[in-house]
């Protein structure tokens, strides 16, 4: 199977990503190929087989318990951010 | 001092042959050396190590020093260190310094170890030959128009070289195993949860493991003793006691069962690689193993599953990087979208952009079930294999890769080549259970790993099986010439 130049613009969208004129072509050729490998799974016969989400079987994710462990820092995280004034990440205009 | 293994500095360290400042003067300085040809760090840290080799020392000359105390040693730039860059070899991480430090990086700074820098790896970890690095193509110490293997590509090249004794890496689908085959050094993946991913940057969280890239089946055991057990900031952290792998090393292996996967000696595996594998089972042989042939039916599917499972987790996990918090932020946005869009496009490159948009589309409405919930279902296919085989052998020997190491720019421009690089490895990861890969001999000059691959916690088993057979034969003492001590000072 093959994905069109409109495929790859719409999963971009969906990913988020802005991609050049010129990426277009190599990612229609890349992820067709790609897709043309995944297939190989639908010869597998997968009837009745539990999916496996994690890898250690019978080991479920730990919760803990709903309480502040964290101390704020915000101020030592927020020295990463691009921009910032007082204390709250900036944005371009989102409501007009 | 470099061609020494880190058990050997560690017992000349305590008997005052050297102290930690000189050792770590002394790597630096070929660290420094080796960078512009190498390119195997991203950050070196000298001051920070020079001021811990000085807390170290102080340590010896109070008798308080412990079994890791002053050994040198470098982190994949995947782990977060306080205070250091951490860029996970991408422009999206450039500008991007930790505030905390993993929790391997916290185990091994308590252990006493002097943390030399950062390697250089593929972006995010995604790729088999170091060429994704925003930072430039880490080089093969065997032959420098050759990639070192990925994502662990600067670790392994760095142990190679005798620049760093170990370091630290991560394996997803091979980039411990695979760049410590290309490299002929020692690489361990340990089972998944074993070593806390709390602080290790995420791409595919469900086949994401932290190991190392050593000298020795011996070193590695050390500092992994160190830095596995549960961490309640891993909610995938198992916990279960470690035992003490040093003390099991030398445990005779008379009795053990080696089972050969019939799908790997099949197709593809280069005839003088193969021939080398077959040289090391008959080592096993002669220390008392027997030999079994084992099938893994659905093992072939491993990497079509691999690659709708780790995208789909990859598209997932590198949704955090918006712009806004930290990382990249493209110039001038006109509207929230477009900082978003460019941000990312911008940010990251092609190789992480590629399997993004594989995983959002694998994940996306109409597609999920065909593909995703497919992979799943495939990816327990795998693991019932490794299930069953483990229930007749001790250990599954094979190759690590399909070949040598391979020219720097021969396979970037097809995916699917770069893909089946990993084809003995993958599988591993999707069962979650330990694997390892030590050297056993040179094709055309360049060496070949030999993968070891255990049950669930079976850790101490191969490297007790590793270094069983590296008191046998030498392949994993071979230092690349042009990095002999009295080559690079």
């Amino acid at each position: 199977m093959s994905l069109n130049r409109d495929q790859i613009n719409s999963i971009a969208h969906l990913a988020r990503l802005s991609l050049t004129e010129a990426e277009i072509p190599v990612y229609q050729d890349s992820l067709s190929k790609i897709v043309e490998l995944v297939g190989e799974l639908d010869a597998a016969q997968t009837a009745g087989i539990e999916p496996m989400a994690h890898p250690l079987p019978g080991v479920s994710q730990r919760l803990r318990p709903d309480v502040v462990t964290e101390k704020d820092q915000h101020e030592l995280f927020q020295r990463n951010a691009p921009q910032v004034e007082a204390a709250l990440y900036l944005v371009p205009k989102v409501i007009e | 001092m470099h061609h020494l293994t880190l058990a050997e500095l560690a017992r000349k360290l305590r008997a005052k042959e050297f102290s930690v400042t000189e050792l770590t003067k002394s790597l630096l300085g070929r660290i420094d050396a080796s960078q512009p040809t190498l390119n195997a760090f991203i950050t070196v840290t000298a001051e920070a190590a020079m001021s811990q080799a000085k807390a170290a020392d102080g340590l010896f000359a109070a008798g308080k020093a412990g079994p890791l105390t002053g050994l040198p040693l470098a982190h994949k730039d995947i782990f977060c260190t306080q205070g250091v860059k951490t860029s996970c070899g991408s422009k999206m991480l450039d500008n991007f310094v930790s505030p905390y430090d993993a929790t391997v990086v916290e185990k091994l700074n308590a252990a006493g170890m002097v943390t030399l820098g950062k390697t250089n790896m593929d972006e995010f970890a995604m790729g088999s030959s170091n060429e994704t690095s925003f930072y430039g193509p880490v080089k093969n110490p065997w032959d420098l128009s050759l990639v070192p293997g990925g994502s662990s590509g600067g670790s392994a090249a760095a142990v190679a070289a005798r620049i760093a004794p170990i370091a630290t890496a991560t394996d997803t689908g091979g980039s411990i195993r695979q760049p410590a085959s290309l490299c002929g050094v020692t690489g361990i993946k340990p089972t998944y949860g074993r070593v806390s991913r709390y602080g290790m940057i995420a791409f595919a969280s469900s086949l994401d493991q932290g190991g190392l890239i050593s000298q020795s089946a011996e070193d590695a055991a050390m500092v992994l003793q160190a830095m596995s057990g549960f961490d309640p900031r891993d909610s995938t952290s198992v916990d279960a006691p470690v035992p003490n792998y040093v003390d099991t090393l030398n445990a005779p292996l008379t009795g053990l069962r080696i089972g050969l996967i019939a799908e790997f000696f099949e197709k593809g595996l280069d005839a003088s690689v193969e021939k080398l594998i077959r040289d090391a089972l008959e080592v096993y042989e002669k220390l008392g193993a027997t030999l079994v042939d084992v099938k893994l039916p659905s093992l072939p599917l491993s990497v079509p599953t691999y690659y709708v499972v780790a995208p789909a987790e990859c598209s997932s996990n590198l949704a955090r990087f918006d712009g806004v918090r930290y990382g990249y932020r493209a110039k001038d946005p006109k509207d929230l979208m477009d900082l978003y869009k460019r941000s990312r496009g911008e940010g990251f490159g092609a190789e992480v952009k590629r399997r993004i948009m594989t995983g959002t589309y694998v994940l996306s409405a109409g597609y999920y079930d065909a593909y995703y919930l497919k992979a799943q279902r495939v990816r327990q296919l795998i693991n019932q294999d490794f299930k069953r085989a483990f229930a007749e052998v001790d250990v599954l020997i094979g190759p690590t890769a399909p070949d040598v190491a391979f020219a720097i720019g021969s396979k970037s421009s097809d995916p699917i080549q770069m893909y089946l690089n990993d084809i003995y490895t993958i599988g591993a990861n999707l069962a979650g259970v330990p694997a390892l890969s030590i050297p056993c001999g040179f094709v055309r000059d360049l060496p070949v790993g030999l993968q070891i691959c255990g049950a669930h916690f079976a850790e101490a088993k191969l490297l007790n099986v590793a270094h069983a057979y590296q008191k046998e034969t030498d392949w994993h003492r071979q230092i690349p010439a042009a990095y002999l001590p009295e080559k690079l000072s």
